[in-house]
């Protein structure tokens, strides 16, 4: 296969950090290059300067067998180079139509020839195999859809060399699964792609070759095939990463969760938990898989208090704290790490010091006769997490939103587990957040438990259910489906109950030998 | 990360300086315009403001009650509300303190100068709770409740100067308040009044509270992310409408220095937009209490030395409005001076 592309020992100082540090990188006609690293190892800066956004302060591209010098996205363009960001740059009023074409019109004297973009984006979209309806509105399409105008946008303007930025990030696994095929059909077509993720998952299933990147420097590019997902974290972490959290068995003791017929209704009045009966125990931590949008996290934010229940009751230790205030709530025993640490759990222009109380912010030692903030205690405070949680850089001062993701999230876990919960909630608490810092927080939430917490755990990714639960509970269509014993769950299991399959269907089938 | 820290509190003053030096170079232009030199208008707009102590005091004098004002609009910013109606709350806190300060005549000094400024902070404070209110409990937007308020507020206090407690003149104003709840007059002949003390107190006061006080943690947090202030256990229709009142009593404050040290009476429309110069100069200020008040004092400046530019230059004095809204607009336009301030540092 031949190279189409090949950047050369480029180099990206910004100010303090070497973004990237000499870094080779080169891609093939028609093949998927994964390009991975944990967040801040200086991926998207590559990838940003291939595509004209940031100028190299050293180093060289060579696209087709030119050396060209890519100053604006433009060039970039020009060269047949396309991107498809993280966040969308889309007009959401406007229609599919109109956005793919959007800066390259075609006119009819001063007017858009909507009719002719509109019959374009159907033969590009038929020719690639993306389907879409050109006159639909960005605004009423999926994560998914809007993702995919954006790769049509780029094929639009003629792109031979797709740069996709972490794709996956705000996709559910559904979706994922649409692109993936998109990918390879590109792929079949000749397009040459690069995949940024940090997700080692989605290298081994898709890429043919992979190049990993840390602090800035490249450390390896091997095929798929010749590399497995222990070799890739090594590569990417630089030292041994535990995939599966060394814990002793669960020494379960009474309810401290309990729910009690719980229904609750989403802001448009749809019924999203029905009647879910429920109990976590101390000392154990239980697990709810299901696929997003079932239901869980209308059912987290009742029972933190964010989110009116419309039927039945909440019971923390005994005690009912059905609708009760959030701040009555935590005060009663509740940690909580939101699905979306961005929303909900930080404010990302307050300090890391600060972000570290929020919650807590109104009590002892952070303020003083109930009115002074106590900064040194703040301060204090913020010092001893840091240590504890690792959190990077250790600068107390720093708004939370400079941090990884990683780190942020290191921030929310901090914060809610140094308080002992009795009950602890956790949200898709490893979504976004790079390899390394998976592995901390899981060992996190199972200290939690053998301190005696009750660990709910809601996740989508069946890996991280599997390996920290000790019982699982699966939700589907906003009904606990099922709750089994760790032991009595494989993977197969759950994926056919996650999509609505029956119990009783699933254990008829393994009985006659359907199921496998 | 530290000198990244100092970079970005650097840009945070630069963008306001570079904005008003960019709105200097083009009033420059138009200066030429009227064919006077630049240099010597500006001299002399330089001179007339702050170039002896009458003139600084004058300046003072003109810069107090825009100090109250960006501080309400300011104080509002921080928790994530855009109060547009400081003219309003201004209106009924001044109306408040000048009935306290024309009724009461047979309190001591002592008592019923507070008590009348207390007055005027209420009766802002009230008016800007009331969209406050609105806004926590039924969700209507602040920018449309506070503008409709502020006509409410004008015509309310129209009909009270003019009806209930007309003065008796032939003039659409309440009678004198009395002295013993007058401001004093600190640099006679300009009537720079003790007010200045008092804003000066309330920018500090506003500061201990936004950044100092657990009260001020909830506040930012409600305005940067309310989820997140709701998910800390923050009430956030509370601390919208503690903000809105806060706010309210400022903007009261900024009518009540005008009718106790300026004025001595309530006169109808006294005002003429200072709520509204409040937004200007809170976003020149960049909603920091010692922003606004360095950037009350450049209004007040610009204003004073307006008024010797028009007489001693064929510059009309209208000249100094249009540099205040370059100064507006190129603070606004925040994106471009970072801009250029970028490429200078790359230069």
């Amino acid at each position: 296969m031949d190279t189409v592309l090949e950047m050369r020992s480029i180099t990206k100082q910004f100010p303090r950090v070497l973004a990237n540090d000499q870094v080779d990188f080169d891609l093939r006609h028609g093949e998927i290059h994964a390009l991975v690293g944990e967040n801040g190892s200086g991926k998207s800066t590559l990838m940003n300067i291939l595509y004209g956004l940031y100028q190299s302060d050293g180093g060289e591209i060579i696209v087709r067998g030119q050396k060209v010098d890519i100053n604006e996205p433009r060039v970039a363009i020009d060269l047949k180079i396309g991107m498809v960001f993280q966040h969308f740059m889309l007009v959401e009023p406007l229609t599919v139509a109109e956005n793919i074409v959007l800066g390259s019109e075609l006119r009819k004297g001063p007017f858009l020839d909507t009719k002719r973009a509109i019959q374009e984006v159907e033969e590009l979209s038929q020719k690639y195999g993306l389907r879409i309806d050109p006159k639909a509105k960005i605004a009423d399409l999926s994560v998914g859809l809007q993702q995919r105008v954006e790769i049509l946008k780029a094929l639009y303007r003629g792109a031979e060399i797709l740069i996709l930025d972490e794709p996956t990030a705000v996709l559910t696994p559904q979706e994922v699964e649409d692109l993936f095929k998109v990918l390879r059909a590109l792929r079949a077509q000749g397009t040459s792609i690069v995949f940024i993720t940090h997700k080692i998952k989605e290298v081994l299933s898709l890429s043919d070759r992979v190049s990993v990147l840390r602090r800035g420097k490249k450390i390896g590019t091997k095929a798929t095939s010749e590399t497995n997902e222990q070799d890739l974290a090594e590569m990417m972490v630089g030292r041994v990463v535990l995939f599966n959290v060394e814990k002793k068995p669960a020494e379960p003791g009474e309810d401290v969760l309990y729910l009690d017929r719980l229904s609750v209704k989403d802001q448009f009045g749809q019924v999203k938990v029905k009647e879910v009966e429920l109990g976590v125990r101390s000392g154990e931590v239980l697990g709810i898989a299901g696929v997003e949008g079932n239901g869980q996290s209308e059912l987290v934010e009742a029972i933190a208090g964010l989110r009116k229940t419309a039927g039945g009751r909440v019971f923390l230790n005994g005690q009912d704290i059905t609708d009760w205030s959030p701040l009555k709530i935590k005060e009663a025993g509740f940690g909580y790490v939101p699905e979306d640490r961005h929303r909900r759990g930080l404010v990302l222009d307050y300090s890391v010091a600060d972000n570290l109380i929020l919650g807590f912010h109104g009590k002892k030692p952070h303020v003083r006769g109930g009115v002074w903030r106590d900064d040194k205690a703040i301060e204090e405070n913020a010092e001893k997490l840091i240590e504890e949680y690792d959190i990077r850089p250790p600068v107390a001062s720093q708004p939370a939103r400079s941090l990884s993701g990683g780190n942020q999230q290191k921030i929310v876990v901090g914060r809610e587990f140094t308080q002992d919960p009795s009950l602890l909630i956790c949200a898709q608490p490893t979504r976004g957040v790079d390899v390394g810092a998976i592995e901390f927080i899981h060992k996190q939430v199972i200290a939690q438990r053998d301190r005696g917490a009750a660990v709910l755990l809601v996740s989508a990714e069946l890996d991280e259910i599997l390996s920290l639960s000790d019982r699982i509970a699966v939700m589907y269509n906003g009904q606990i489906v099922s709750v089994m014993s760790r032991e009595e769950v494989t993977e197969h299991k759950l994926g056919f109950l996650m999509l609505g399959g029956r119990l009783e269907d699933y254990r008829a089938g393994e009985v006659n030998g359907h199921a496998e | 990360m530290q000198s990244r820290l100092k970079t970005i509190r650097w840009q945070g003053i630069a963008t306001p300086l570079v904005a008003v030096f960019l709105a200097l170079l083009v009033g420059a232009g138009f200066i030429l315009f009227v064919g006077e030199n630049p240099l010597t208008a500006y001299r002399i707009l330089f001179m007339e403001s702050l170039g002896s102590v009458r003139n600084i005091a004058t300046t003072l004098q003109r810069a107090t009650p825009l100090m109250f004002a960006g501080l309400a609009v300011a104080f509002a910013y921080r928790a994530g509300l855009f109060n547009i109606g400081a003219e309003g709350q201004l209106y009924m806190g001044a109306f408040a303190a000048a009935w306290v300060g024309f009724t009461f005549t047979a309190l001591p000094r002592l008592i019923h100068l507070p008590l009348a400024i207390l007055a005027g902070m209420i009766g802002g404070a009230l008016w800007g709770a009331i969209p406050g209110f609105l806004k926590a409990k039924l969700g209507i937007h602040e920018v449309i409740n506070t503008i409709m308020l502020n006509f409410i507020a004008l015509y309310l206090t129209d009909w009270l100067a003019t009806g209930p407690f007309h003065g008796g003149s032939w003039v659409p104003e309440t009678a004198r308040v009395s002295a013993s709840a007058a401001l004093a007059r600190l640099y006679p002949p300009t009537r720079l009044s003790s007010g200045i003390y008092l804003a000066l107190l309330a920018a500090l006061i506003a500061y201990l509270i936004l950044w100092k006080t657990k009260q001020g943690y909830e506040l930012r947090a409600v305005g940067l992310n309310p989820q997140a202030a709701e998910y800390g256990g923050i009430n956030v229709a509370k601390n919208t409408i503690i903000a809105m009142a806060i706010s309210g009593a400022l903007a009261g404050l900024a009518g009540t220095e005008q009718i106790l040290g300026l004025h001595q009476r309530f006169i109808v429309r006294f005002s003429a937009d200072l709520g509204f110069m409040g937004v200007a100069v809170a976003l020149l200020g960049k909603n920091h209490p010692v922003g606004v008040l360095l950037a009350a004092i450049l209004f007040g400046a610009l204003q004073t030395g307006s008024a010797a530019m028009d007489r001693l230059t064929s510059v009309p004095r209208e000249l100094i409005t249009i540099i205040q809204a370059l100064i507006i607009f190129f603070v606004a336009a925040d994106y471009l001076i970072r801009r250029i301030l970028r490429m200078k540092e790359e230069a």
